[in-house]
């Protein structure tokens, strides 16, 4: 799959954001005024900034709302009504806190749990398709939403779950690597069953349909960014599990935390990049490749 | 609604003869000719006469080379559009209700009005039969020709889709998949029309006539026994060369 920036800021990002908001939903921490004005306006301008950039890979932004009308089958319109009702139900939640001092504590239970069924619908729009193995597990949903609460407890400063969440979330990635290496090859869709020729001998392709390239191939084959996918996974664990994980093994201050957030974020745009980079769809193989 | 409808009053479709193409192209140019003035938003290339020409198209045209365990390899030439599934991924996954499978007769269609082009129909579908317009930013897939199949202003034989109307070598057949009495339905049936993918769960409508296996010919040559047999073990002196060549 093509990795498209715009779709990578917009899943991390925007994972970040809500990861922080089921904390905050959640009162760890709890803060009140100015405290909790800038958590509060930290959590949204991540998520709604990632929610900004996905309207960037659309072909007709303009009727972005139309998304909306379609909840009863499709992922993607499931997350715009969960993400917009989290963010109400969290801003009402937030003015309690940041204006009133008062914790309105059954809506920030209902904040924090629509801010997660949001992230599990993000994962979903990826983890329903067949005709991309590797991304067709619920692996992938677990991945997103471990990722995305590590995240939002980092942010949060809660730094004992922090630590126990960004360990578990390297050892779901590490595990979602070694099953999607062998995800296209078990889906038994290949060469023989996408022409249907394969009873009559080995299918190779011969000729593409045009010398030029296309949509499809810009959109599904990526194979260039594949080649350090090796190195690429070691940095990405390095710097999104081990190195965060280090930094606040030593000490918990204000400057080292930041430097936490900032080299995890990092990594989580390595890590998002390989998701897209490495994920092969089907149609690949009508063109001989994957 | 995005929702697929339980079942079809009727299933059009395509059967493609894998047999009987000879990979001329000529569907994949008179699809983007009837489809780029008619129906919804043009078939937009970009860079046509450039250095890195690339454009919208509903039909393409692959070959493959099938290599049997004997025997000389053979040259597949298959042409490729949307199959109107009855289990359409691109049609449940659209978030505005833009793509939809009618129920009067199963074709699967983009409403380009409601289109946001967010791709992901595309990315739903494992055959490639959708693309993104670049130059209108909607998504653009084959309609079956919905637009000459009804329509009374053209004459009879011209009501069918502009790629079964052009195909020069009959290898391209249209119509109702429901009817078994259909010219596809016994087409289907007699030469073991099949599916694409079917591990994929899509339940296509189109169907592909596989090849028919080469028949062989027998060798008859009358007059190979009055020929004296070629020595095929060398002697005297080329038999000490070659022995002595194998030996360094």
């Amino acid at each position: 799959m093509h990795p498209a920036p715009s779709v990578i800021i917009f899943t991390s990002l925007s994972g970040l954001g809500f990861g922080l908001l089921i904390f905050l939903g959640l009162g760890l921490p709890l803060p009140t005024g100015i405290t909790a004005f800038i958590y509060f306006a930290l959590a949204y301008v991540l998520a709604v900034g990632g929610l900004m950039a996905s309207t960037f890979h659309l072909g007709r932004p303009e009727r972005a709302i139309k998304a909306f009308s379609q909840w009863k089958t499709s992922w993607l319109s499931r997350e715009a009504w969960l993400a917009v009702a989290t963010l109400v139900a969290m801003a009402i939640y937030g003015a309690g806190l940041v204006f009133y001092g008062i914790a309105l504590a059954p809506l920030g239970w209902l904040g924090a749990f629509l801010a997660l069924a949001t992230v599990y619908a993000t994962s979903m729009i990826y983890a329903q398709l067949k005709t991309i193995p590797r991304w067709n597990t619920p692996l992938t949903s677990l991945l997103f939403v471990i990722l995305s609460i590590a995240g939002g407890a980092l942010l949060a400063v809660q730094i004992p779950i922090a630590l126990a969440l960004l360990l578990g979330a390297g050892i779901i990635q590490v595990a979602y690597w070694i099953w999607g290496d062998q995800a296209l090859y078990n889906s038994e869709t290949n060469m023989a069953s996408a022409t249907g020729l394969g009873d009559q001998g080995s299918v190779r392709a011969f000729e593409p349909p045009h010398t030029g390239t296309n949509y499809l191939l810009r959109e599904f084959v990526h194979i260039v960014g594949r080649k350090h996918a090796a190195k690429l996974r070691i940095i990405a664990l390095i710097l999104m599990i081990l190195t965060p994980v280090l930094i606040l093994s030593i000490d918990v201050n204000i400057i080292l935390i930041l430097i936490a957030i900032l080299v995890h974020t990092a990594g989580l745009f390595v890590s998002r990049w390989l998701f897209f980079a490495q994920a092969e769809h089907v149609v690949g193989l009508y063109y001989g490749k994957r | 609604m995005t929702q697929l409808p339980d079942s079809t009053d009727r299933k059009l479709g395509l059967v493609i003869d894998l047999d009987t193409c000879v990979g001329c192209h000529a569907c994949v140019i008179s699809c983007k000719g009837w489809n780029t003035e008619n129906y919804g938003a043009p078939l937009s290339d970009q860079s046509a006469y450039g250095e890195n020409p690339s454009g919208t198209f509903l039909n393409r045209v692959h070959s493959y080379e099938v290599q049997p365990e004997e025997g000389a390899a053979q040259l597949i030439h298959f042409p490729k559009s949307c199959l109107h599934c009855e289990d359409a991924p691109c049609v449940t996954v659209c978030p505005t209700g833009a793509s939809y499978k009618r129920v009067e007769d199963g074709i699967v269609l983009v409403n380009e009005s409601d289109c946001i082009g967010c791709g992901l129909c595309a990315w739903a579908c494992p055959y490639g039969a959708r693309e993104l317009d670049a130059a209108e930013g909607v998504m653009k897939k084959c309609t079956l020709c919905v637009d000459r199949i009804y329509n009374e202003n053209l004459p009879e034989e011209d009501r069918e889709p502009a790629c079964v109307r052009t195909c020069p070598s009959g290898a391209r057949h249209f119509g109702d998949f429901a009817d078994p009495d259909s010219n596809v339905s016994k087409l289907t049936t007699e030469r073991g029309g099949m599916d694409l993918m079917p591990e994929q769960g899509t339940k296509p409508v189109n169907k592909y006539l596989p090849p028919r296996l080469k028949d062989k010919m027998e060798e008859i040559d009358i007059l190979a026994p009055l020929l004296t047999p070629v020595a095929v073990e060398p002697k005297g002196f080329m038999a000490w060369l070659d022995k002595t060549l194998e030996k360094i």
